[in-house]
């Protein structure tokens, strides 16, 4: 145990994940010698041109789709804005937008924005979720109207994991000429994704959340999606992203995509193993705990669970001390009052919300550590719970 | 990540007098589980009127659990006259300070305080009795008013730090606001650094003109080989003059409207107009 000890516990993966060595070991050229622009017309820029086009390629690969339809951003919330933005303005006339109560604030404050900062020129329809996090089909299909936009539905949950049928929401979209972008953030190295069988025709990916580094992202436009850009400027992108291209990060990104989907099946398998076993563990190690979200339908990282009657973010505290890191839905954790927007649309009651601890695995993570968690996390819940006022015993 | 000091966390890591006193003098029982943070304080009292116990339970954050464990260090040996007299600020000064978005916990700790010394004494809050502004926490508007008093604030995000009114729903907005303007109206009037006096006779105005210009403007333009004069002020206009370098400057106008007038409108009155001698 001492091993794990000296160094940090990280069950914090959909927050952001370590860059890959090998990610590094692409990077270094282009953070060194090879600086050209890859606008550039002199062979010093253009092989750097050469790079960034096989990195597109390996990003088109892990989501079946082709080169020419993925474009580079600086973010999963740049490529958020520019989706739903651009249908906007593709469809001047459309003024409906359908998302749902759970997206990601890259979605939910965007739509928000788009309500109240335009003086409610737009209307938004925020689909509800069951206790599990899921959503009612009938309630989707009744929320497509003739002058919806775009729908705006995550494929996997941050805070949960919860999978969302995109696949068939899109398809409705589709039969009704209505655009349909996925946040795929959390979603894309984690379960198979094979776009060239689908009708989304955007979604967003980060390259922090699958071992690349911060600040690339990835839009996806399924081609001949009308389009209209965000960010303008040079002729980057085909003209679909002006700022040159943020080389280092994108060559970095394309071979996370190629890791990402070698170790998918270690992903369903090994890190799911994992993920079960520290799920077990702690549902029964710990009384009056539950399990948020769909016990199935779910991502194989993701595990979030309510310790009742204790807070989060002192839990965190204490999780810190033994060098474990994970996340909270609490208030205390985001420096607003209220606990998680995604918790209290799943009706949790905030005896279990503000009590929340998502734990995220990555293939990095090892069974060591899973056991390392289940020794102590008990400990910790029963020093707070002995200092709750509400907490009455067994 | 919030930045703690060493005494919050000392406190958090390590909370003294976890617990209820048995057939505790009075206890004080604030917050809810909805809140997010909740405390329960109980003390024992001697014949002499001295706490020579106290205990807490809380449920919330390390800021809270804090806020309470020092509490409690604070009162025993303490007069229930002299614990009456501690303000949220001294909890907050005992812990070295907290983040302002933490206020809130050592709020909490004082209202536990009051509710158990009027537990013991037999009395029943007023504060309570106050009409409820922010319903997604239960602030009244007396609590509402008392931390605007105590603590000076000055902005509906302040009040939000240190009672959470407004921190849900957001909708009691405008009544928080009502409640800031008459309660700092009545007392003074909220002064932002750099507000100008309205009226000025004719003497104050262009001796505080002069002033500008030679503190302000002057130098930058003999850096330039330039100079400015003043030729004559009648009511909102004053009249100028460029020298040297910046007579024949093709840039004069600019000089006068974007540099000159603005200085001065920033720092002497806002409805002057400069313009250049012909």
């Amino acid at each position: 145990m001492s091993s794990v000890n000296e160094k940090v516990v990280y069950m914090d993966n959909n927050a952001t994940t370590m860059i890959a060595p090998e990610v590094v070991d692409a990077m270094m050229p282009y953070l060194t010698n090879l600086y050209g622009n890859p606008s550039s017309m002199h062979t010093f820029g253009g092989q750097v041109g050469q790079v960034v086009s096989e990195a597109r390629k390996k990003v088109a690969d892990i989501l079946g789709a082709d080169p020419e339809e993925i474009t580079f951003t600086s973010c999963g919330t740049e490529s958020d804005s520019t989706a739903i933005l651009s249908a906007l303005r593709t469809f001047p006339e459309k003024r409906h937008v359908v998302t749902t109560r759970v997206e990601h604030p890259a979605v939910k404050s965007l739509c928000d924005n788009l309500e109240t900062l335009t003086g409610h020129k737009y209307r938004v329809t925020r689909l509800k979720v069951d206790g599990e996090g899921m959503i009612d089909m009938a309630e989707y299909e009744a929320a497509l109207m003739d002058d919806t936009a775009i729908v705006s539905v995550m494929w996997a949950n941050n805070e949960t994991g919860n999978i969302y049928p995109v696949e068939k929401m899109a398809a409705m979209a589709k039969e009704r000429g209505i655009f349909f972008h996925t946040d795929a953030v959390q979603a894309v190295g984690k379960i198979p994704i094979n776009l060239k069988t689908l009708d989304i025709d955007f979604l967003s990916l980060s390259g922090h959340k699958i071992h690349a580094p911060k600040g690339v992202g990835v839009l996806y436009i399924k081609r001949g999606t009308l389009f209209v850009p965000f960010l303008t400027g040079g002729h980057q992108e085909h003209g679909r992203r002006g700022g040159t291209e943020n080389v280092a990060s994108i060559v970095g990104l394309g071979r996370a995509c190629e890791l990402a989907s070698e170790k998918m099946e270690e992903e369903n398998t090994r890190v799911k193993q994992l993920r079960d076993k520290l799920e077990e563990g702690l549902l029964s190690g710990i009384s009056k705990s539950r399990l948020n979200g769909h016990k199935t339908t779910r991502l194989p990282n993701t595990s979030n669970i309510s310790f009742e009657f204790v807070e989060g973010e002192a839990i965190l505290l204490h999780m810190n001390r033994h060098k474990i890191c994970a996340s909270s839905g609490s208030a205390c954790t985001s420096g607003s009052l209220e606990p998680s927007h995604v918790l209290r649309a799943m009706g949790v009651p905030f005896t279990a919300a503000h009590g929340s601890i998502r734990f995220s695995l990555s293939v990095y993570n090892s069974e060591e550590e899973v056991d390392y968690i289940i020794e102590k996390m008990p400990a910790i819940i029963e020093l707070l719970r002995k200092m709750s006022p509400f907490w009455q015993g067994n | 990540m919030w930045e703690y000091t060493d005494k919050v966390q000392q406190h958090f890591l390590n909370p003294q007098n976890v617990g209820e006193v048995e057939n505790a003098s009075g206890t004080g029982d604030v917050g809810s589980l909805a809140c997010g943070d909740a405390l329960k304080l109980t003390l024992k009292v001697d014949e002499n009127d001295i706490i020579t116990e106290a205990k807490f339970k809380t449920f919330g954050c390390a800021s809270a659990i804090a806020s309470s464990s020092v509490l409690t260090e604070m009162v025993i040996g303490m007069s229930i006259d002299q614990a009456a007299n501690i303000s949220n600020e001294d909890i907050a000064d005992a812990l070295g300070g907290l983040p302002k978005e933490k206020m809130h916990c050592s709020v909490m700790g004082r209202e536990a305080l009051e509710a158990a010394i009027a537990d013991y004494r037999g009395l029943i809050l007023p504060m309570a009795a106050g009409e409820v502004v922010c319903e997604c926490f239960g602030v009244t508007d007396l609590e509402v008013i008392r931390a605007i008093n105590e603590s000076s604030l000055r902005s509906i995000e302040e009040i939000t730090n240190f009672t959470k009114a407004g921190g849900g729903c957001g909708k009691c907005e405008d009544k928080l606001r009502d409640i800031l303007r008459e309660t700092v109206g009545g007392k003074s009037e909220i002064v932002s650094p750099g507000t100008k006096p309205k009226k000025m006779t004719a003497l104050q105005k262009i001796k505080k003109i002069e002033e500008v210009l030679e503190r302000e403007v002057r130098p930058g333009l003999k850096k330039d080989g330039g100079d400015i004069e003043l030729i004559d002020v009648d009511g909102d206009f004053i009249t100028v003059s460029l020298r040297g370098a910046c007579k024949s400057c093709k840039k004069s106008q600019t000089t006068i409207k974007e540099y000159v007038e603005r200085k001065l409108r920033e720092l002497v009155l806002d409805s002057l107009i400069v313009e250049e001698e012909n």
